[in-house]
């Protein structure tokens, strides 16, 4: 076997997997979007984006995405922080920490909405400790706040744990000797986290930030269940062109939008987190 | 004036202990050397004195003045570390910098200090890159530079030649000691590498489990171990030993000879270098078992009386297996042990 082929033909089985049940069904979705009115067009695209819930759709997402990623990246730092600091215990921590992790994105949203809703928990608590007389629907279009909130917490407390994975993983590739250097020539602890950790880390925060951030744009599950048609996402839209409208192409083309979103966040995550060459540890 | 005090310093790492009541003074500008085989607690020494570590009882001075309970960057100290530790994420000139940015320093007082350490450890084409792009030796020189530019009273280095090859390793030895020398610091060494620890250091101490066994200028460390252990651990092949038994006022019956020795009447053990006799008609009679010319001399692994032992002879000699040679010690290098307490007797 001639060693130049062997590894080409190594990857080739997951390569044709990929093509079959990746690429494949892509160009489809693809080939979908830009067809319409037995053509070629970019009609499905002006149409979705013409309607009145396209704009407040996508504020939604861009939105939700800042409020929530800034937020989740500085709690997953800082739990990584302390995680890696811990003697005894840590894995311990580290597991209770990440059991959102296994709960599906709608039984999160439901476990929220058991709270939030007119007969939950925070009604109880709130009417028991008499703050109200009579239970509040928080949920509902009233209070635009409090529904964008609940979805922020519901993502925050589901999808924190994805991040702190990574970064602790990350953090433990640091090599101790860099920290002790870094002490010995002066460097206070907040210096050290902002002059060693921060920088070294740069691989593990972009793709965590690459991997929360595209799921950030994907948020649907918790959105439908906490704010259902209150609070307008792309990713319901989608769902809604496709199942309710059942204008297949539409979709399609929303699906495309809500990819090549995705990846100029990615390219400017990279492109911003990137390690100079012969930078890495 | 940084004279480095350390006082009664133990160290216990759970029910191990690393350190036993270290007591070593270390003048101002002095280089001293920490030797000791793996595991002796050099390292740990050496971090008690950074501040990295806290030792479990005892006290360190710096300068007159009890720095123990402080955080490493008050202690005036500056260190290099065995693997470096040399920054990825930062060109070499910010990592020669580190320390200087940390202190606030303006921008211009910092480019000066670091271009000037730089030309010292002559890397100041390398001010732009980063660690990756250097090679090991590059790399520890960044290590020195990034110390030096600290303008520490006191330097502290852990293995730091370990990682190089043979050769950088004798060119950097130099350097290193020529550099030190004239930046007025007080310098501690660590190495495992005795021929390292002789040929920079102004005093070594010889370290053997979690203890100071003898701190001493090199060639006193060699000549006159004050333990057994220094004895058999300094040197090259390493000292031979041979049990001696008292025969009568000053006489001493070593392997059927008859040798001067101290006055005492208890056995004790007779020592010698390899290099330290001479074929000779009377002496102590060994068997050669293999003969190793080594160039500038002839190696020769002997059998005296059921003993190992070693002697280097004038490389022009014609000694095979098997021959029987008459060794003759020299008498003024003759020293003595007592096989209990293992230290030398005068
Ligand atoms: N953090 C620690 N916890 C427990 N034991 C330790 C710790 N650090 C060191 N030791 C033990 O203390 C002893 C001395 O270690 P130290 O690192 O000082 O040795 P060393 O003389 O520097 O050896 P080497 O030449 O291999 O670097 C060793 O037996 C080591 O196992
Ligand atoms: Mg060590």
């Amino acid at each position: 076997m001639n060693a130049r082929y062997l590894p080409y033909l190594l990857i080739l089985p997951v390569t044709l997997f990929l093509c079959l049940f990746f690429l494949y069904p892509f160009i489809l979705v693809a080939q979908q979007a830009f067809y319409a009115d037995g053509g070629w067009s970019l009609k499905n695209f002006q149409d979705v984006t013409s309607h009145w819930k396209f704009p407040i759709s996508f504020r939604n997402t861009m939105l939700l995405a800042a409020a929530v990623v800034p937020v989740q990246l500085a709690l997953a730092l800082l739990m990584a922080t302390m995680v890696t600091r811990m003697q005894k215990g840590r894995d311990l921590i580290l597991y209770v920490w990440t059991i959102p992790l296994g709960i599906s994105d709608l039984a999160a949203g439901i476990i929220w909405l058991a709270i939030f809703e007119q007969s939950g928990f925070l009604n109880s608590m709130m009417s028991g400790l008499g703050v109200v007389d009579r239970p509040v629907n928080f949920l509902s279009y009233q209070h635009p706040g409090i529904v964008f909130l609940a979805i922020a917490l519901a993502e925050i407390w589901r999808a924190t744990a994805i991040m702190l994975v990574i970064l602790v993983a990350g953090i433990g590739l640091i090599p101790k000797e860099y920290y002790e250097a870094a002490e010995v020539f002066g460097a206070s602890p907040w210096k050290r986290f902002t002059r060693i950790t921060l920088p070294l880390l740069r691989p593990s925060l972009q793709t965590a930030l690459v991997l929360r951030v595209i799921l950030a744009f994907e948020i649907f599950a918790v959105v439908a269940a906490l704010g259902g048609t209150l609070f307008p996402v792309l990713m319901g839209e989608t769902y809604a062109y496709q199942f309710d409208l059942l204008n297949g192409g539409a979709a399609a083309a929303m699906a495309l939008i809500i990819l090549a979103i995705s990846i100029a966040f990615t390219l400017i995550i990279m492109r911003a987190l990137r390690v100079p060459k012969g930078a890495t540890i | 004036m940084a004279v480095i005090e350390i006082k009664n310093v133990a160290k216990r790492f759970g029910s191990y202990q690393a350190l036993h009541d270290i007591n070593l003074t270390i003048d101002d500008q002095e280089f001293m050397v920490l030797l000791g085989a793996s595991g002796c607690g050099k390292s740990t020494l050496l971090r008690i004195i950074a501040g990295l570590e806290t030792q479990t009882t005892g006290e360190v001075w710096i300068g007159g003045r009890r720095i123990d309970h402080l955080p490493p960057k008050d202690r005036g100290i500056a260190m290099v570390f065995q693997n470096y530790a040399v920054f990825p994420h930062l060109t070499v000139f910010e990592n020669i910098g580190f320390g200087l940015r940390m202190q606030k320093l303006p921008n211009d007082e910092v480019k000066r200090r670091v271009e000037r350490t730089a030309e010292l450890m002559h890397i100041e084409q390398l001010l732009s890159r980063y660690s990756g792009e250097l090679s090991g030796g590059q790399r520890q020189r960044v290590a020195v530079a990034r110390a030096l530019a600290m303008e520490p009273d006191v330097i502290l280095m852990d293995e730091p030649l370990s990682n190089l090859d043979a050769l950088l390793r004798m060119e950097m030895r130099a350097e290193l000691k020529g550099v030190l020398a004239e930046s007025n610091t007080t310098a501690i060494y660590v190495t495992h590498d005795q021929v390292e620890a002789m040929s920079m250091a102004d005093r070594i101490s010889v370290m053997h489990e979690g203890r100071i066994v003898q701190a001493a200028s090199p060639i006193e460390v060699y000549r006159d171990p004050a333990e057994r252990f220094v004895a058999g651990f300094i040197g090259n092949p390493p000292m031979n030993f041979l049990p001696a038994e008292p025969t009568g006022a000053g006489q001493w019956r070593v392997a059927g000879q008859t040798l001067k020795g101290p006055d005492l009447n208890r056995p004790l053990e007779f020592a010698i270098r390899p290099e330290d006799m001479t074929l000779s008609d009377a002496g102590l009679k060994a068997k050669a078992k293999v003969v190793e010319p080594l160039g500038a001399h002839l190696l020769v692994t002997a059998e005296v009386d059921g003993t190992l032992f070693r002697a280097v002879l004038d490389s022009d000699l014609k000694v095979s297996p098997g021959d029987v040679l008459t060794l003759a010690p020299t008498p003024d290098r003759i020293r003595w042990f007592d096989p209990k307490s293992h230290h030398a007797v005068q």
